[in-house]
């Protein structure tokens, strides 16, 4: 019997596009309406041959055998205790109820907890930190502005859905004409995909935004006269052309992406940014975004700055507070500079992503384990495997969208072949970790202050209507 | 369930004129009850008080302008943190602590219930997913309503009923509790990078004024017979000289009545005052002043209001609220980080770390201000004490408050010793013609328990010590009897209670957080009104035109709210 | 009084050692000061348990000097907040060496990592090799960098030299990579070598002198004129710009403060 499934939240990108049509037919996936291609896939994948199905343990030869979730939870807790400094890293794609269950398991472990911003949109957490962030949720956007800019990102191919949904094509509120009324302006070294919908183009110079924004600014605070006459690559009359259209506009936002933040300075790319926004606002209202990648990369930075005031790179190995200081703490140094003795990665394919000498350090040395419904990189050289459901395709939950707004997610079909969730299955490892710690488990070596179990830290829930 | 028997404390219940008077309180299931068996746990009070478990009217505790806080502040954790207790989760942060340090804190305080002041509707998830992580206390959380397209719309064309069936819609699909008003009309303004500082600005495009909108939530909320009543930060907020507009908008409750069961008197209660009673043109010294007793001597009068203080802590804090236009005029006074969030159709909110330097006359004087309004009131059962957490000050600073109030002696040691510009915070304030003034353990129940239970329309759970209220209570270490000379003992005493039990569970024993897992309730009014085919019309239009999420993913989805508890508003009937 | 720690066993990871200060090792025995923890991830140890330790600590921080030998490479967090004393590390170090650091001097005989000097408010911070990023510059978030004290190195930098510095002096004899003085407030940065870039961006108030050359000037500095200049003991004419022009600045008597750049001629 088929079943078509309305509104429904796509997994794929930070747009979280929550329209999406599925449907499915003797739990397997037959149609996806409204998702771009790469939405559509995601899918699709769940219901293709060759899906793990079971937890997996690495033999001496490389293979894999299938154990019980028992014996990979086990393994998994056993690990987090003995290690000195483990690292739990990933979950640019897994739901905020399993961001918030991984977050109790790296607490009463003494781990590191850390995300993907890390290696992505971290730079910006770094900027938002020094500025702040003057932003707003996306229909601000669409109902409101006319002066879009997109500066070192490039939608059209990483965000397929967002300028038809939120940033150039929309009609919105007070922005009835849709493109027609809107002014859009493309920064990017690269003429890409989305320069070519701009109706104004600024080549920047690779690895000079910061003067090129250091330009804007001086015009904001009326020394344009002092701009020398190219700038970054652009030259001065263009920059005064645009900061015309800007001042004269009615609302204008900034789109930014990793063109600002893995460019030289990073962080600081974004914090100029973010200060010239403040400088607009003096003529006119602007707001500003990250462009962030997966449909819930947002979530861990704001499960975890209600656990812990943190957003990512959380060092909880002192058990007695949270320590954060990207440059130490960030995934990526801690495993080039070999400061972890145990890895778990989740919801994400360190293997694919880290530079090559860091990923060697975790995936040679050191006892790992990668929890992913996928056969990914990391997931090849890992002592376990465990497979979880999909989110969004197997589970709902919540994700955060890269406007911070959270969009609730649905599952169209079971879990495949009864694999557990990220959440139940951290819980899981929550509970045989007091079940290991009661029975004395405790680190090889050294005094470890939390050896002893809490009471159980998980929310209470109580039933009143 | 254990039983338990708080024997020989001093008992202060304001809602059974009970006075410091040596009693002992039984608790059975969960439940204050008139007797418990032999078996029952002894818990020794004598020269000890009792009284119910705190009540906070407004604190920003959870969702996404908090959160952003503590996100945007690594600072605010870095060596100000305090150590993890070893049975307790880590507890992070000063100004903005995490969700754990805020359940932790507010047990510790003796607090059973907190209303989070402002829930942006199309984020409500984010809330109660907070309000899931934080231990202990029960929470609700109020909508923001007085920048709303629907609302501006209908109260425009003054349609109460069509604005009735859409707040109704709103608390039910946000699982909130009452109509938050947050500079009404001024931050749809701040859409465009406007504002509006006086009741009678025109809100750009919609046509309306703050003083209609704020009218129109009035009848709106008397319309649903509402437990609580709406809850308003007027315009102009933290500008010299805004006492004017705080007086305007005070008394557009003239002429209305309450109307619900829930035995409140209020139509309006106006927060955080003390941000809105300044007189003069400027910050300088030579020119701002107190207009605390202006103010007050109206809302003294005027029976159908309630207010609470927004006491300034003199500490480095975090200010946020859903009035974007102010946090932008803070970031350019004091060019300190800046975040902003303008929420589609709804609402806007800022964040600005704030500095109340006890160096600076300013904060002096806005110390001052917000005790005077708690010294002038006349009618404690009408004015709380609240830091506008963590606005003022981190709510966990409430004994501090209560210390200055409860003791002009610890008042005037900071006048003449930590403020620098003491004797200009005197000349410019009626702090001075205040310095014997003091309030008793009665009023600060009345002010901290009783009073805003009934204000909030909740008397019936929290507040009160009577036979059959849920068993919050909690036990500080002051004799009534034998008050201390030392005021440090008041802000000792009301940090750490020395018990505090949670529907009926110890959570504080012997001044140590023990235990946190007890019942814990998400309070939520589920408003029932005709059936309404023209706004169910409008939200579809709405949905498809303006929103950028499908209407079927706004409802806060069953799974998503947790433990919860309705209050059922019925006008159907 | 002096008390030698010679660290005879390398950790597995990386140890932090906020605890060898002189305020924390000042009017303890050498069993004490044996006993203090240092930790290695979730893990404590006595620091007797990596090092020996000899001699005698003094009464107070002031009176107490702590020499490090053997090879602190893998250990952070030597003299974080000492407020007084001495403290000689003669190898390399790891990360936020003189952390914090309100007073007392700290010399380094070799290269340290990233956050060497992070928001020191005052004494004397020498590096005698390289140092990492963030040279004296600010805890993430926080508007207060370096306020006071001075940091030499004699080496090379990296990134972020001086960000969100309000007060004291940064020399740095060797070259530095980009940002310097981003976000300044006050203060003063000597760069004797070569800086690609960056120098001086979003700076509010604050000196900067370079006596090699920069690649890439920020747009927002404007050349105002020639000046001589005592830098470092040593004079010589600068061509002195203010900026950044992009960015916010207060008026005093009815004069625009601005950053200053000075570029030896």
């Amino acid at each position: 019997m088929q079943e078509t499934i309305k509104h429904v939240a796509c997994p794929y990108c930070g747009a979280c596009c929550d329209d999406l049509e599925i449907t499915v037919e003797d739990g397997k996936i037959i149609e996806v309406k409204n998702a771009c291609i790469i939405g559509t896939e995601i899918y699709h994948h769940a219901s293709r041959e060759g899906r793990v199905g079971s937890p997996r343990r690495r033999q001496p030869d490389g293979t894999y055998k299938d154990i019980t979730y028992e014996e990979a939870i086990d393994f998994t807790a056993k690990m987090l205790i003995k290690a000195k400094k483990p690292l739990i890293y990933g979950f640019g794609s897994t739901n905020c109820e399993g961001m918030a269950a991984a977050g109790r398991v790296a607490e009463d472990a003494g781990a590191v907890l850390d995300n993907c911003a890390s290696i992505c949109h971290g730079s910006s957490f770094l900027a938002i930190f020094d500025t702040g962030y003057p932003s707003c949720t996306l229909g601000e956007v669409k109902n409101r502005a006319d002066v879009v800019i997109y500066w070192g990102s490039n939608p059209q191919h990483a965000h397929p859905r967002h300028l038809s949904r939120y940033g150039v094509f929309p009609r919105g509120y007070f922005t009835g004409k849709g493109y027609k009324g809107r002014k859009v302006i493309v920064v990017d070294p690269r003429y890409t995909d989305t320069a070519r919908c701009a109706d104004h183009f600024l080549q920047v110079q690779q690895g000079h935004d910061y003067e090129l924004f250091d330009a804007f600014r001086m015009v904001m605070h009326g020394y344009a006269d002092k701009i020398p006459a190219i700038v970054a690559g652009v030259p001065k009359e263009k920059i005064l052309e645009v900061c015309e259209i800007i001042k004269g506009g009615r609302y204008v936002h900034i789109f930014f992406g990793m063109g600002l933040c893995h460019s030289d300075g990073r962080n600081h790319n974004v914090d100029i940014a973010i200060n010239l926004v403040r400088d607009i606002n003096e003529y006119t209202k602007c707001t500003i975004m990250a462009m962030r990648g997966h449909y819930n990369i947002a979530g861990p930075g704001i499960v975890w700055a209600w656990q812990f005031g943190f957003p990512y790179c959380i060092d909880l190995t002192k058990g007695s507070h949270a320590h954060m200081n990207p440059g130490e703490t960030s995934s990526v140094d801690l495993a080039n500079r070999g400061e972890v003795d145990a890895f778990i990665n989740i919801g994400t394919d360190a293997g694919a992503h880290f530079p090559i000498r860091a990923f060697e350090k975790l995936g040679s040395g050191i006892p790992m384990v990668t929890i992913d419904p996928s056969v990914n990189m990391a997931a090849t050289v890992s002592d376990v495997h465990i497979p979880v459901a999909i989110v969004g395709v197997e589970t709902g939950g919540i994700c955060y969208r890269m406007d911070n707004v959270p969009i609730q997610y649905r599952a169209v079909v079971e879990p495949y072949n009864g694999i557990l969730t990220d959440e139940e299955l951290f819980d899981r490892i929550y509970e045989r970790m007091q079940e290991l710690k009661k029975e004395g488990w405790t680190t090889d070596e050294g005094v470890w202050d939390y050896a002893t179990p809490l009471a159980d830290v998980r929310p209470v829930k109580e039933v009143y209507e | 369930m254990t039983e338990y028997i708080i024997k020989n404390g001093s008992v202060i219940d304001p809602t059974q004129g009970i006075n410091a008077q040596k009693m002992d309180i039984c608790i059975k299931d969960g439940k204050i009850v008139d007797s418990v068996s032999g078996n029952a746990k002894v818990i020794d009070a004598a020269g000890k008080t009792v009284m119910a478990g705190g009540v906070d009217i407004h604190s920003h505790v959870a969702g996404p302008k908090v959160d952003s806080g503590r996100l945007f502040r690594p600072e605010d954790k870095l060596f100000r943190s305090p150590m993890r207790k070893s049975n307790l989760r880590m507890e992070m942060g000063f100004s903005v602590p995490s969700v754990a340090k805020t359940g932790y804190d507010y047990a510790r305080m003796g607090f059973s219930y907190v209303v989070e002041a402002a829930m942006p509707p199309l984020e409500a998830s984010h809330v109660h997913e907070e309000i899931r992580d934080t231990p202990i206390i029960d929470e609700s959380a109020m909508p923001v309503m007085a920048n709303n397209w629907f609302l501006l719309e209908y109260f425009k064309n003054h349609e109460i009923e069509n604005a009735g069936a859409y707040a109704s819609w709103i608390l039910n699909a946000t699982r909130g509790f009452a109509l938050k008003c947050v500079n009404p009309g001024g931050t749809e303004a701040w859409g465009w990078g406007l504002n509006c500082v006086t009741i009678n600005d025109p809100v750009p495009y919609f046509d309306i004024t703050p003083a209609e909108i704020v009218k129109g939530l009035i009848e709106t909320n008397e319309y649903l017979q509402l437990p609580h009543s709406v809850h308003v930060h007027a315009n102009n907020l933290g500008n010299p000289g805004n006492y004017t507009t705080t007086l305007d908008t005070l008394k557009l409750v003239e002429g209305y009545a309450p109307k619900s069961a829930f035995g409140r008197d209020q139509v309006m209660h106006h927060t955080h005052l003390q941000f809105h009673c300044y007189g003069g043109d400027s910050f300088k010294s030579s020119s701002f002043e107190s207009k605390s007793k202006e103010v007050m001597d109206y809302v003294n009068k005027t029976k159908n209001l309630t207010i609470d203080t927004g006491n300034v802590t003199l500490d480095e804090t975090t200010t946020m609220t859903a009035d974007g236009p102010f946090e932008y005029h803070l970031t350019h006074l004091n060019h300190l980080k800046w975040t902003n969030v303008d929420v589609e159709l709804e609402t806007a909110a800022g964040v600005v770390p704030f500095v109340y330097d006890p160096k600076t006359y300013i904060a002096g004087a806005q110390w001052a201000i917000g005790l005077e309004l708690a010294l002038f009131a006349q009618d404690k059962e009408r004015c709380f004490i609240t830091t506008d957490h963590p606005n003022a000050g981190p709510f966990w600073r409430y004994p501090r408050v209560y210390k200055w109030l409860l003791s002009a002696k610890a008042r005037n040691d900071v006048i003449e010793n930590e403020l620098k510009y003491g004797d200009k915070v005197v000349d410019t304030t009626y702090i001075g013609e205040l310095s014997d003034k003091e309030i008793s353990l009665y009023e600060l129940a009345q002010m901290t328990r009783s009073g805003v239970a009934k204000a909030l329309g909740v008397s019936h759970m929290y507040g009160s010590l009577k036979t059959g209220m849920a068993a919050n209570v909690a036990i500080y270490d002051i004799d009534p009897e034998n008050l201390p000379s030392d005021p440090e003992q008041y802000e000792k005493a009301f940090t750490n209670s020395f018990a505090f039990f949670k529907d009926g569970v110890l959570a504080v024993e012997n001044n140590e957080v023990v235990n946190y897992r007890m019942p814990k309730k998400t309070v939520w009014v589920n408003s029932i009104v005709p059936e309404n085919k023209q706004v169910e019309r409008d939200i579809r239009d709405k949905f498809l035109k303006a929103y950028t999420v499908d209407l079927e993913n706004y409802a806060v989805f069953d799974e998503h709210v947790h433990n919860p508890y309705a209050i059922k508003v019925d006008i159907t009937q | 009084m002096t008390v030698t720690v010679t660290l005879t066993k390398q950790p597995e990871l990386y140890l932090e050692a906020d605890q060898i200060t002189p305020d924390v090792f000042a009017g303890k025995t050498l069993d004490e000061i044996g006993a203090i923890f240092i930790s290695e991830g979730k893990v404590k140890y006595p620091l007797s348990e990596f090092a020996t330790i000899e001699g005698a600590a003094g009464e107070t921080a002031a009176d107490t000097k702590i020499v490090l030998k053997g090879d602190w490479t893998k250990v952070k967090r030597i003299g974080q907040q000492m407020t007084a004393g001495e403290i000689v590390i003669e190898s390399d170090a790891d990360m936020y060496i003189g952390g914090w650091m309100k007073g007392g001097k700290l010399t380094v005989n070799g290269n340290v990592d990233s956050f060497c000097g992070i928001a020191m408010a005052g004494g004397e911070l020498v590096v005698n090799g390289n140092a990492q990023n963030h040279v004296g510059s600010a805890y993430r978030g926080d508007w207060r960098g370096m306020t006071g004290g001075t940091l030499r190195v004699k080496g090379n930098v990296g990134n972020d030299i001086g960000t969100f510095m309000r007060g004291g002096t940064i020399i740095v004899e060797g070259d530095a990579f980009i940002h310097v003085l981003t976000h300044g407030e006050g203060g003063t940065i000597i760069v004797k070598g070569n800086i690609e870039g960056r120098v001086g961006g979003q700076a509010v108030k604050g000196d900067v002198y370079v006596n090699g050359k920069i690649d890439f000037m920020m747009p927002g500095f404007a050349y105002v004129d020639d000046v001589e200049c005592e830098v470092d003991g040593e004079t010589a004419v600068y061509a002195h710009y203010i900026g950044d022009l992009g960015e916010r600045h207060s008026v005093v008597k009815g004069e625009t403060v601005f950053s200053n750049l000075y570029l030896k001629k």
